[in-house]
């Protein structure tokens, strides 16, 4: 029987040819899931991988990988830093609701004043939702110990309940004949954040993932705090003996994850979504820890991931049209992804020995 | 080797246990090759050697946790291939592990329960303890919980745990590296006991009077393979540490023993216990000239990690509790403690020290970040760290291809080299070590503690925390024991006998010696 | 509002029905974690066996294939988590996130043509004398068996870690895996049969919800269940009866939420569908800042990697 041994040095080869590996075991393993449903496998997995980018619809389907790879990649920025320092926010769905209410309804204040300042006004407060949400895990992790993976979870269904409550209540559109919902941001000029180019899906929430993956490289490669990250999730003691304050980088690593979120909440609802209502959230914040481990916590990791969770999640949505499939299939999709890249990633740490005598086996 | 005739004179007929030809190979390293010996009913056997010469290999192939490349083993006569330890403890061999084998939060019972192949029920099972431990003289009460126990009683869990089974053989992984003299004294009265009822005791260590005092025959290993078969009553320590080790030992030179002014004042030191099996502090006080080296012996779990803690930052105190140079810097991080001269190196290099995963660059810039000036306006300066990591492999020898190896692919001695070498390239004011040589083989041994020595002779003030009692006489002014997180006062090192030592760390000093009591009595050269 | 349409024999009798789902998933994850193995995808687990007991039961037409086929789902799930974590030695926390994403789309997937279809009804405890009994009859003796079936589970994973030498050998290995290994047990294979066992009792404790509580199947109707059974693990500091006491509590409190809701009391509905999340963190809050600096209680090597060297 052959036997894992741990590698002395990392292997490169494979920390950066697993995510590829891991995409066509899933396309394997994801056909023949589809077969078993009764549908044609090669055409399934042509329609989510292939007609997204090159058929007949592409210009638009293009557009909309973008759409969807913009929030998935910022969320998924914020979640990898602290994933890198063992700090497990799992709630940025909740989140990126809050930071998409408290934005939204800064915007909504303003209505119907024109302005420049109404935009700006409205990231700040995206943020700050989102920080705010997140602080709570944080500051009880910080002072009780508080399992931050629990709080921050049970915390999305509450922030759910909070976008019912303020889609029926208080953020409700008066002109909206009684169907929930806020007034329509997108066509609120001051409050909009439309395409840039007309027809791209490139918004300012792309403007920010892309200025948030440079960040973020040049944090975790030059700066200290980058250093201290890495530092904790790999080995705590050795931190706090190097200096690291501990509580402060949970701090950090949350407010920092759920700014973004926030960010990438805000975006959307003034953007694609358009306004408040109890549905618009789609489960970024979860897909997004998947970009997260599918880009190996890496900055341009995480543009690659995203870009191709955003094409999965356009192409899940033709197969839905085209083939019947259901929409929840592209989650089984993803979830089988991330199990693939998890179980490959072994062997960037691991390599595979024969076992020596037929003893060993025992 | 003669071994057939036991102490008392008997003539026993064959081995209890014969190892012809054993051979383990790892990737990269042979830890056994060709190895042989035997041992007889009521023998007590020696298996010596450094650090990595293949000891552990081997005792783990007779208890069937490790299986063999090649060769074979002999049990009273037939021949015997355990594929797992239960398989040796069904065949008569019991071990007593090194690092223990025991799970702190089940009880005595619980554990003893775990290491037997059909333990009887619960009740009997702890009658059959207390009746096994008091005729050994280990008292032992089954209902205690394990974490809870002194190092000394949690090793009377794992050897009455052992004699419930009546053993053929016994293996002790040195077993006395956790005890004080007075308890090694207890161990070996029930180990002589045992080798009267007929016992065979296999008994692996790396001290030398140890062995000369209780075993009747030794097999020296040096690199995985047997150098020397002999009696140690025969030989002085120095030869059998010289068949040991493969060339003469020099002992550290140190060149002055004058102290300069005060630096550093520990007074009224107290920490709770930060985990539940932790150690508390206990007011503890200390004054440290420049040039003097302090060693603090003590039995492991006596508050030695805690010590460090407080005293390199990670755990912080009232200001005035620890003072460097005056300055009050009891609450100060460990960055700024550093930052002012205080330096340390924490006994667990990988993990603590270093960071396992981390190249040799990051692990220099790990401490060295404030006074090598590696950082600046939070952007870190990569290649002047590269430069100290290299500073530092020159330095101290460090064996690495280069410094962007992660620091586990480092060996033990490589790695805590270049972990000392770290801090003391940093030209510190005060260096607190704990643990400095654990693990680490002779040579490498030997150039940490000159290294000690020659930063003690350049001015710096210097804390080896360590059990090691020789290492500690060898390099120390003054010492100081530890014992349930309370520190004896300081006495000077020279003249200390061993019982002293030993009443000292078995937490019985003050007022039996001259200078035991009074606070100015320390470390006068 | 109307307070009197609330029947404190029937809101007691309810909270039996409430708390049994996550108390099946939690005490099944209890002895996970008491292995030293945290998996994280309890709620993909539950979710699975929720909707694979449902689509059983409606095509066999009677519940108990059903209740079986959740349990295996569920263990064939965990099994997943298992080969990942405990022989290609990945990150627990990261593959039980995986395992419930994986979860919540499988059974999307599979649950497809089951939406808006009745189970087949599954038998209640009738005892003569003791269900006819006014009060103490709907409150104590009128359930579904699989109510008590889960009691009994209780007491047999209590009975199991107390008494039996499995018992004592699954804490031994979930405290510190290296000695175990150095004393011959098989870490690997234990933690198998843990995870697997946890897997079950999720899968059950999903198909409870689906066939019997609710009965019917709507996608991600477990809505936090799984993650509250986590939660109820650390409440009840690894200690079986205080699972089943935190999950009665819990149970409670659902069902006052939904009668007071039916009530129409002056709370927005919003506000008391999520008193249950966040009463789930009061709970964790009070027991860390109470067990803060001691960990006597959890499991030592919980999460940890085991990797034998030799």
């Amino acid at each position: 029987m052959p036997i894992l041994e741990k590698r002395p040095v990392p292997s490169r080869f494979w920390a950066r040819g697993t995510p590829v590996l891991a995409v066509l075991m899933t396309m394997i393993a994801g056909g023949a899931l589809f077969a078993l449903l009764g549908k044609d496998p090669v055409e399934a997995i042509r329609t989510i991988f292939w007609d997204p980018l090159f058929s007949e619809f592409g210009f638009y389907y293009r557009s909309q990988i973008l759409v969807k790879a913009g929030p998935l990649i910022l969320i998924a920025i914020g979640l990898s830093l602290g994933f890198r320092a063992g700090i497990w926010n799992i709630g940025a769905e909740g989140q990126y609701i809050m930071g998409a209410i408290l934005g939204g309804a800064v915007g909504l204040a303003f209505y119907p004043a024109e302005g420049w300042h109404v935009f700006p006004l409205m990231i700040v407060a995206g943020a700050l939702g989102g920080v705010l949400w997140a602080m709570i895990p944080a500051l009880l992790r910080i002072r009780f110990g508080t399992n931050e993976i629990l709080v921050s979870l049970m915390l999305v269904y509450v922030a759910e309940n909070i976008l019912r409550s303020v889609s029926f209540g208080i953020l409700k559109n008066p002109q909206g004949f009684g169907f929930p919902g806020s007034r329509n941001l997108s066509e609120y000029p001051a409050a909009a954040n439309p395409d840039l180019i007309e027809g791209t899906g490139f918004h300012w929430g792309g403007v920010a993932a892309v200025l948030m993956v440079l960040l973020a490289w040049g944090l975790l490669s030059r700066h200290m705090l980058g250093y201290q990250i890495r530092l904790s999730g790999q080995a705590p003691r050795a931190a706090h003996f190097g200096g690291v304050n501990p509580d402060r980088l949970v701090l950090v690593c949350m407010g920092i994850s759920g700014a973004l979120a926030g960010l990438a909440g805000l975006f959307e609802v003034a953007g694609p979504a358009g306004q408040l209502s109890p549905d618009f959230n789609v489960g970024y914040g979860f897909t997004a820890i998947i970009v997260a481990f599918l880009g190996r916590l890496h900055p341009l990791g995480i543009v690659l991931a995203g870009l191709l969770l955003g094409l999965t999640e356009v192409g899940g949505a033709i197969a839905q049209q085209n083939l019947g499939l259901p929409a929840a299939s592209i989650k089984a999709f993803q979830g089988m992804l991330l199990f693939f890249l998890l179980a490959m990633d072994v062997f960037t740490d691991y390599r595979l020995r024969p076992g020596g005598s037929r003893k060993e086996a025992a | 080797m003669k071994g057939m005739v036991t102490m008392q004179g008997q003539v026993t007929e064959a081995p209890l246990l014969a190892v012809e030809e054993l051979s383990k190979a790892y990737p990269g390293v042979v830890a056994n090759d060709g190895v042989f010996f035997s041992i007889a009913r009521g023998e007590v056997h020696a298996l010596l050697g450094e650090n990595g010469a293949g000891k552990s290999t081997l005792v783990k192939m007779i208890y069937g946790l490790v299986h063999p490349d090649g060769g074979r083993m002999l049990l009273d006569g037939v021949p015997y291939a355990p594929q797992s330890p239960s398989d040796a403890r069904r065949a008569g061999v019991a071990m007593v592990f090194q690092h223990f084998s025991l799970f702190e939060a089940l009880n005595v019972a619980e554990n003893i329960a775990l290491g037997m192949e059909d333990p009887p029920p619960r009740g009997a099972l702890s009658q059959r303890i207390r009746e096994v431990s008091a005729a050994y003289g280990l008292p032992l009460d089954p209902e205690r919980i394990v974490g809870e126990l002194s190092a000394g009683e949690r090793q009377r869990v794992e050897i009455v745990r052992c004699l419930l089974q009546d053993p053929k053989l016994l293996i002790m992984d040195e077993p006395t590296s956790v005890l004080t003299p007075q308890e090694v004294e207890i161990l070996f009265t029930t180990l002589r006991k045992l080798r009267h009822e007929g016992t065979a005791i296999l008994y692996i260590s790396h001290k030398l009077d140890e062995i000369i005092e209780l075993c009747d025959s030794a097999t020296i290993l040096r690199h995985g393979k047997v150098v020397a078969t002999c009696n140690p009553r025969e030989h002085s320590a120095r030869e059998l540490a010289e068949m040991m080790v493969g060339e003469i030992l020099i002992p550290p030179r140190r060149a002055r023993r004058t102290f300069g002014e005060v630096v550093l004042e520990v007074g009224g030191l107290s920490l709770p216990a930060a985990t539940q099996f932790g150690t508390a502090l206990h007011d503890i006080r200390l004054v440290l000239r420049a040039g003097e080296v302090l060693g603090i012996g003590g039995v492991a779990g006596n508050g030695q990690d805690e010590l460090l803690a407080a005293l390199s930052g990670e755990r912080t105190t009232a200001p005035g509790t620890i003072r460097l140079g005056g300055r009050e810097i009891g609450a100060l991080g460990p960055a700024a403690r550093r930052a002012l001269g205080l330096l340390a190196a924490p006994e667990e290099r990988l993990g603590h020290a270093a960071a396992p995963d981390m190249s040799l660059t990051e692990n220099a810039f790990l401490t060295g970040a404030v006074r090598e000036r590696l950082v600046r306006h939070g952007l870190i300066d990569w290649s002047r760290s590269r430069d100290f990591a290299c500073r530092i492999i020159e330095g101290f020898d460090v064996r690495t291809p280069g410094p962007e190896v992660p620091a586990r692919a480092l060996s033990g001695g490589n790695l805590q080299k270049f972990v000392i070498g770290r801090e003391v390239m940093q030209h510190p004011e005060v260096l607190v070590v704990n643990q400095p040589t654990w693990g680490v083989d002779a040579a490498a041994a030997g150039a940490i503690r000159q290294a000690i020595l020659d930063l003690a002779g350049a001015g710096a003030a210097v804390i080896v925390i360590s059990q090691d009692l020789d290492e500690l006489m060898e390099i120390s002014d003054s010492f100081a024991a530890l014992n349930e997180g309370h520190l004896s006062t300081p006495r000077p090192a020279e003249g200390l006998s061993v019982e002293e030592i030993g009443l000292m760390l078995g937490g019985v000093h003050g007022g039996t010696t001259a200078g035991g009591t009074g606070e100015g009595a320390h470390a006068d050269p | 509002m109307d307070l009197s349409a609330i029947d404190p024999v029937l809101l007691l009798a309810s909270l039996m029905i409430s708390a049994t789902p996550i108390l099946l998933a939690a005490i099944g994850e209890m002895v996970v974690e008491k292995a030293g193995v945290l998996n994280l995808g309890v709620e993909g687990m539950m979710i699975t066996g929720a909707i694979c007991g449902f689509a059983i039961a409606v095509e066999s037409g009677s519940p108990f294939p059903g209740l079986a086929a959740a349990a295996l789902a569920g263990a064939g799930l965990s099994l997943i988590f298992a080969f990942l974590t405990q022989v290609l030695l990945s990150n627990q926390v990261a593959t039980g996130l995986a395992l419930t994403l994986f979860g919540l789309g499988l059974s999307a997937l599979i649950g497809k043509p089951y939406a808006g279809v009745k189970p087949p009804p599954s038998p209640r405890l009738d005892i003569p004398f003791l269900s006819d009994m006014p009060v103490l009859g709907p409150i104590l003796f009128r359930h579904d068996l699989m109510v008590y079936g889960s009691l009994a589970l209780v007491v047999g994973v209590w009975a199991f870690l107390k008494y039996s030498r499995a018992g004592l050998i699954l804490r031994a290995v979930g405290e510190n895996h290296d000695a175990a290994h150095a004393l011959g047990y098989r870490v690997v294979r234990i933690r198998f049969l843990a995870i697997m066992f946890g897997g079950a009792c999720a899968g059950l404790g999903g198909a409870f919800l689906s066939l019997i509580r609710v009965p019917q199947w709507t996608e991600g109707m477990t809505a936090g269940a799984g993650w509250i059974a986590l939660a109820l693990v650390v409440f009840a500091s690894w200690r079986p009866w205080r699972v089943l006491l935190g999950a009665y509590l819990f149970g409670g409190i659902t069902v006052l939420q939904l009668n007071l809701q039916a009530a129409g009391l002056a709370i927005p509905v919003e506000y008391l569908s999520m008193s249950p999340y966040i009463v789930t963190i009061l709970v964790l809050v009070y027991i860390s800042a109470r067990k803060r600096g001691s960990s006597l209680d959890a499991p030592a090597s919980l999460g940890r990697v085991f990797h034998a060297t030799h």
